[in-house]
């Protein structure tokens, strides 16, 4: 591996580790797309760009960023690149006991539609997204991929989020690749009849990022917490990419309304403030002023969709300056409209709640009948929880009492416990 | 979401893996053995190549084990396991999976499951959700 000044010359020497991780997560997925491109091996091109990460983040924090960050990673990852196929090629001529069809040097020289890939997906970064959300990976596998590869995160970085040793994330990622593979799956733009439902496979992983990220809270899971900022990096790009999608603009204006919210959602000793209880003057003004705009916009040119849905939720709570001006028959009428787009266990007992808060918690609760029949939803706290909130609101303590109690026992979150056991806690008191 | 599963087994025939010497198992005809056997690797290739295996190891037989109490202030010592059953703990595997049904479905194809039992515990994490 050699320096960094062979491409351009070495920029300001003792550059802070933050900068150069914010320039290697933007400039790799690029890196990755320019080398799947010319030499049609996305797999082997990943591998070689997170070698070149690696190779990056160890030089450019002492040596100086290169001036051309990207074009620097893309000779490191190519050269290696062209190592890794001469290995692959030695193995296969072992198992083949031929003489590998095509010389490696020429394998890594452009491919021939590379031209037309280019045109139809910019700079490679839609392409890779969509390949990292093939269908033939499961969602863990989608999320553990796309933060590697269009993310640009280490394999240890991604470990550590997920809090599972790096070997077992190596392994899920090279599986996912050679799925991706035996699928069929190659680095171009899926057919125009695929398109659609890829770009929403891509938004539910940012999504479940996002909440991986933003239930974290404290403790050994804080790692977890950058994951927001990726989602919310990936989906600002992704939105970039497809200005038109009302859904990419409404995922983007969700993760930015839902993280305004962060620093009032935890108190200094780590536990939970619900939403009814936390000081307004601390949500991020500049992140509602963003999503806001955003989901308005959507809302007005774009197709409806369930993001843009949720968007505007968060949207009216947002704009109320104390929880009791909340306007509730808006947020009413915003999870019905969710209950059509996307119904589910969760969008109705959120709908349940709101319909408390507007018409009382009675309303509340003959929602939530039909759901106590569900047998995987009464072993689930959220019902429980929901469900000792409006006893509570209805002056039904005792049965507040045993509900907060159940949810807290069925839950498997330390803070989501304690937060029920303390609800319990003031019931008996 | 992790899981650990905890595999019990009838310690009088504890041998790794752990199924290999249970009365129920050996009563089988070989080929049928074979197949268990063969289902077994099979799974724990399957969850180590698709990245949901975390961790696992059997332990030694509970004779070996040593339970310690503090009366007091003072340490007491007694051996043997916690609770005296025929069944004991004989191992745990931890699983990184997708559902609650992926790690029973996982539990149900370890072979101690149809000797004794494969008990599945949901993980605590310290991520959750404002109310």
């Amino acid at each position: 591996m050699s320096g960094p000044g062979d491409v351009s010359g070495p920029g300001d020497a003792a550059v802070p580790a933050g900068r150069v991780e914010e320039l290697l997560r933007r400039s790799a997925p690029r890196a990755v797309a320019a080398l799947a491109r010319r030499s049609g091996r996305f797999e082997t091109a990943e591998d070689a760009v997170q070698e070149a990460l690696l190779a990056a983040a160890e030089h450019w924090p002492r040596e100086g960023v290169p001036d051309r960050p990207e074009a620097w990673l893309i000779r490191v990852a190519s050269r290696r690149m062209t190592d890794l196929l001469r290995g692959e090629a030695a193995a296969r001529r072992r198992e083949e006991r031929a003489a590998a069809r095509v010389p490696p040097d020429e394998r890594v020289a452009p491919a021939a539609d590379a031209a037309a890939d280019a045109a139809a997906g910019g700079d490679g970064t839609l392409t890779l997204l969509l390949l990292c959300c093939h269908p033939a990976l499961t969602p863990p596998s989608q999320v553990a991929l796309t933060l590697r590869a269009a993310g640009g995160l280490t394999t240890a970085e991604v470990a550590r989020a997920f809090l599972v040793p790096e070997a077992t994330m190596a392994q899920r990622i090279a599986r996912a690749k050679q799925r991706i593979r035996a699928a069929g799956g190659r680095f171009a733009m899926p057919p125009a009849g695929e398109r659609d439902a890829r770009v929403r496979a891509v938004l539910r992983v940012l999504y479940l990022v996002f909440n991986e990220g933003y239930t974290a809270s404290s403790g050994p899971e804080l790692h977890r917490a950058e994951l927001t900022g990726e989602a919310i990096r990936l989906a600002r790009e992704l939105h970039g990419l497809l200005p038109r999608d009302g859904e990419a603009a409404g995922l983007l204006a969700l993760m930015l309304l839902t993280d305004a919210r962060r620093p009032a959602r935890t108190a200094a000793d780590g536990s939970l403030v619900p939403l009814a209880e936390q000081d307004r003057g601390l949500w991020d003004r500049a992140s509602i002023a963003e999503g806001t705009a955003l989901v308005t916009r959507a809302l007005a040119r774009a197709r409806l969709g369930p993001y843009q849905a949720q968007a505007a939720i968060a949207a009216v709570h947002a704009e109320a300056a104390r929880a009791q001006d909340t306007d509730w028959p808006q947020i009413v009428a915003l999870y019905e409209l969710l209950e059509r787009l996307d119904p589910g266990p969760v969008v109705r007992l959120n709908h349940a709640v709101a319909v408390a808060m507007a018409r009382g918690p009675r309303a509340g609760l003959e929602l939530l009948g039909p759901l106590a029949g569900d047998g995987r939803m009464a072993r689930h706290h959220r019902l429980h929880a929901v469900r000792a909130h409006l006893l509570e609101m209805a002056g039904d303590g005792a049965g507040a009492l045993a509900e907060f109690r159940a949810a807290a026992r069925l839950t498997t979150s330390v803070p989501e416990r304690r937060y029920l056991r303390g609800r319990a806690a003031r019931l008996t008191g | 979401m992790k899981y650990l599963l905890l595999i019990y087994s009838n310690a009088e025939n504890w041998e790794h893996p752990l199924f290999l010497r249970d009365p129920a198992f050996l009563a089988l005809p070989p080929e049928e053995r074979d197949a268990l056997a063969a289902r077994a690797e099979e799974l724990f290739t399957e969850i180590s190549e698709s990245g949901e295996l975390v961790a696992g190891t059997a332990l030694g037989d509970p004779v070996t084990a040593r339970t310690m109490r503090v009366r007091d202030g003072v340490p007491v010592a007694t051996d043997g396991p916690f609770v005296e059953t025929k069944e004991q703990l004989a191992g745990y595997v931890v699983v990184d999976c997708d559902s609650p049904e992926r790690a029973a479905e996982i539990a149900a194809r370890i072979p101690d499951a149809r000797f004794a039992a494969v008990e599945v515990r949901p993980v605590m994490t310290a991520s959750g959700l404002e109310m």
